[in-house]
């Protein structure tokens, strides 16, 4: 067992009610400058729809993620030598017209224009090129469904369900998927970066792009499958959200998270064992990996794990808060959270809640309505098909989606006969597999969701640190030095843990 | 003449290789934020496409074609047996085509950045510099293997600038080897060695940056948070 702390996130999509502020907040603090203007590390789209950039979930277009190749893990793009051949000319390589030409517009003429028979307007003007243009496509302009009667036919989620997933205005369906970088435990823009200049922090699994250190040969922002490494035009360096990494290392919730007025975010540390990543990556059947993934988890609470972690040099506050981590919670225990896209292989740790509200709208929002007999046999006939839901968050099992569902329809109704004062038919617990203690657990949690709850996040150790101040900027820029450990054969030297002679000499 | 001919020959080389040694040696301690390739893929990628992968595979073959023609010597050649005739066909032939292959390339890099608006306008003077300074390198250094070469009365640049390059090199110069050598030699040798100059300053400098660690490395990087270049850091405030 090598015991490893990775940060992850969950949203519960039930919550989301796509406002946006969390984009917002996050462009605001990370990229409101030239050459990032483009850049929306945190994203929120609405599905069915191509996203952002425009069919991002399209690996057949580009080639991001990884597959099995001879039952072994490979990039999908190609490997080493395919990289290094391909080093002039990356034809996977999604460009500025595959997100949107950011603009701003020509206030100046509002003020400067003489008088005339007609208002003066401010026209779109380009943030690349300084000139006019004609706004084609822009940050989400999927929103709310527009346009998507002509786009959504290449949504890619809509495989094997091209019949049922219709874009007429009586039939149509929507829901919101907010996006940030999923801080994969197996990252391919990590293994497709062939300066070795993206890298997971072996503390807490955040992944982050070493600007002194990237080259500009651009495979990570195709390496990955989410799309959510970008390439600076200005500066010629890929960038990526990172987790907020300053605000974590203090405790304090991302930006995104902070700001959701939804309070649909959770974010926990969880233990996992690194030896099994490349092994669970290679899983031969894609609908296996979402319980692969579950099976590198470890149990917080178990006494052998709380063992393993001290030993690996976690401190009591970061197992603590992995037993108390929401994450964990969510995504292990309950099991109502399921990572997205798990069949690229990547192992992502932003997990999500699969939405319910739309489904209820199928029975006119009706009280009757909540009553699991009459929703249980009909949840494939909800309004966003099943089918879509599983393409999305199961590599297409059904089963699983079905399975939570049920559970959020079940606490519906258990809590709501609470309310009414009545006895709540144990029939429906046990059919979901829960008793009244983790259906409490699961209200409180997914429902109420207090701040505490939310967000369980260790500080960062000081007295490991030494200088924090200086530790936050540099984030282990050592340039591939020590550069070891692989989701594929996984080692990580300890060559440069601070011995005891380093810190007593700093003290005095 | 003899003034010129040195200041061409041997402090002229000399001013502009220390230019580039020191150069590289200053940059990558003093930016290494700035040192990458510069790729502008992302804002035009349909005539980066054939420019692009034209020039630059027509560049490596064209780097190892100088190899075999200035740095080894002809007395090499002729100690195993490959006479001026086959050495010659095979520089005009294949030197000739990766040269063509590289010319095409870099026309169309050239028209690419000039006519396409988004590349134009965030071209940086250096930018620009290099492109013309290459292309001007680049062709006269074709037409010196196509018509001096390729029409059957060779002039033997490996008696003359060779011999002069290696003593260059060796600290042990000599500009009269240089004496009338035909003027698109001369323009060849003079602005590859202005390019020399300024390359470290250059988004040439990537060259330096090909990722070959790459084919070897554990796929996943791990890095601690503070590791042994922050430690140094902290140990020396004055890098931060």
């Amino acid at each position: 067992m090598k015991i490893k702390a990775q940060f992850g996130m969950v949203m519960n999509l039930d919550k989301c009610i796509g406002c946006h502020t969390c984009s917002i907040t996050c462009n605001n603090t990370w990229t409101n400058r030239p050459g990032a203007e483009y850049m929306w590390w945190n994203n929120v789209e609405t599905k069915p729809g191509i996203g952002y950039p425009k069919e991002w979930e399209n690996q057949d277009k580009y080639k991001g993620g990884w597959q099995l190749r001879n039952g072994k893990i490979e990039l999908k793009a190609g490997g080493r030598v395919s990289k290094l051949l391909n080093l002039f000319y990356n034809p996977n390589l999604a460009e500025l017209d595959d997100y949107y030409e950011p603009w701003s517009y020509d206030y100046e003429h509002l003020l400067s224009s003489p008088g005339k028979k007609h208002q003066p307007v401010a026209r779109p003007k380009s943030q690349i090129t300084g000139e006019y243009m004609d706004i084609k496509w822009g940050p989400n302009w999927e929103d709310d469904l527009a346009g998507v009667y002509q786009t959504g036919q290449d949504d890619p989620n809509r495989k094997g369900i091209e019949e049922r997933v219709k874009f007429e205005y009586e039939q149509t369906f929507m829901m919101y998927l907010p996006r940030i970088c999923e801080h994969c435990m197996n990252p391919s823009c990590v293994a497709s970066c062939p300066s070795g200049a993206i890298y997971k922090r072996e503390e807490d699994g955040i992944v982050l792009v070493d600007q002194e250190a990237c080259r500009s040969w651009r495979f990570c922002t195709t390496g990955c499958p989410y799309k959510k490494v970008y390439f600076n035009w200005k500066t010629h360096k890929a960038e990526k959200c990172t987790f907020c990494f300053p605000r974590i290392e203090a405790g304090m919730p991302t930006v995104c998270s902070e700001t959701c007025v939804g309070r649909l975010r959770y974010i926990g540390i969880v233990f996992y064992d690194l030896d099994k990543v490349a092994e669970a990556a290679a899983t031969a059947n894609e609908k296996d990996l979402y319980e692969a993934h579950l099976g590198i988890f470890l149990d917080p609470h178990d006494p052998e794990v709380i063992k393993e972690a001290r030993k690996a040099g976690y401190q009591e506050d970061w197992i603590e808060a992995a037993q108390q981590s929401p994450v964990y919670k969510l995504a292990v225990e309950q099991k109502i959270a399921l990572p997205l896209h798990p069949e690229y292989r990547t192992l992502p740790m932003v997990w999500y809640i699969p939405p319910l509200s739309p489904v209820m709208s199928a029975f006119d929002g009706g009280l009757d309505g909540i009553n699991p007999h009459v929703i249980f046999p009909q949840i494939d006939e909800l309004r966003i098909p099943i089918e879509y839901l599983a393409n999305m968050l199961s590599a297409g099992d059904t089963e699983v989606i079905r399975k939570v569902l049920k559970k959020m329809v079940a606490m519906r109704s258990y809590m709501r006969s609470l309310n009414l004062g009545k006895k709540p038919d144990q029939t429906i617990l046990n059919a979901v597999g829960m008793n009244e203690e983790t259906m409490h657990e699961m209200y409180q949690l997914a429902a109420i969701a207090k701040y505490d709850d939310r967000y369980c996040i260790p500080k960062s150790h000081r007295e490991d640190a030494g200088n924090m101040f200086l530790g936050q900027g540099t984030a282990g820029f050592d340039f591939m030095e020590g550069c070891s450990g692989c989701s594929v054969t996984p080692i990580i030297s300890s060559d440069y843990k601070i011995g005891d002679d380093y810190w007593g000499e700093l003290n005095g | 003449m003899t003034f010129w001919q040195n200041f061409f020959w041997i402090s002229f080389p000399y001013i502009m290789l220390t230019m580039f040694v020191v150069g590289h040696i200053y940059r990558y301690n003093t930016d290494q934020f700035g040192w990458s390739a510069k790729s502008s893929e992302f804002l035009e990628k349909r005539q980066l496409k054939w420019g692009s992968v034209l020039f630059h595979y027509g560049i490596i073959f064209v780097f190892f074609g100088h190899v075999a023609g200035i740095l080894i010597p002809k007395a090499f050649y002729d100690s195993v047996g490959i006479t001026d005739h086959m050495y010659h066909f095979g520089a005009v032939w294949i030197g000739g085509i990766a040269g063509l292959a590289t010319i095409i390339g870099v026309c169309l890099l050239m028209v690419r950045r000039f006519t396409v608006k988004r590349i134009y306008v965030h071209s940086t003077f250096r930018d620009i510099l290099v492109l013309v300074l290459l292309t001007l390198i680049i062709f006269s250094g074709f037409v010196n293997t196509v018509w001096y070469t390729g029409r059957g009365v060779a002039f033997e640049y490996r008696e003359t600038i060779s011999p002069w390059f290696r003593g260059i090199l060796t600290l042990n110069p000599d500009s009269a080897l240089m004496a009338g050598i035909p003027l698109g030699f001369q323009i060849h040798v003079v602005s590859a060695l202005l390019l020399f100059g300024i390359w470290p300053f250059t988004r040439l400098v990537h060259v330096w940056s090909l990722p070959l660690e790459y084919l070897k490395r554990k796929y996943i990087v791990y890095r601690a948070v503070f590791g042994r270049k922050a430690l140094a850091m902290s140990e020396d405030p004055e890098k931060q």
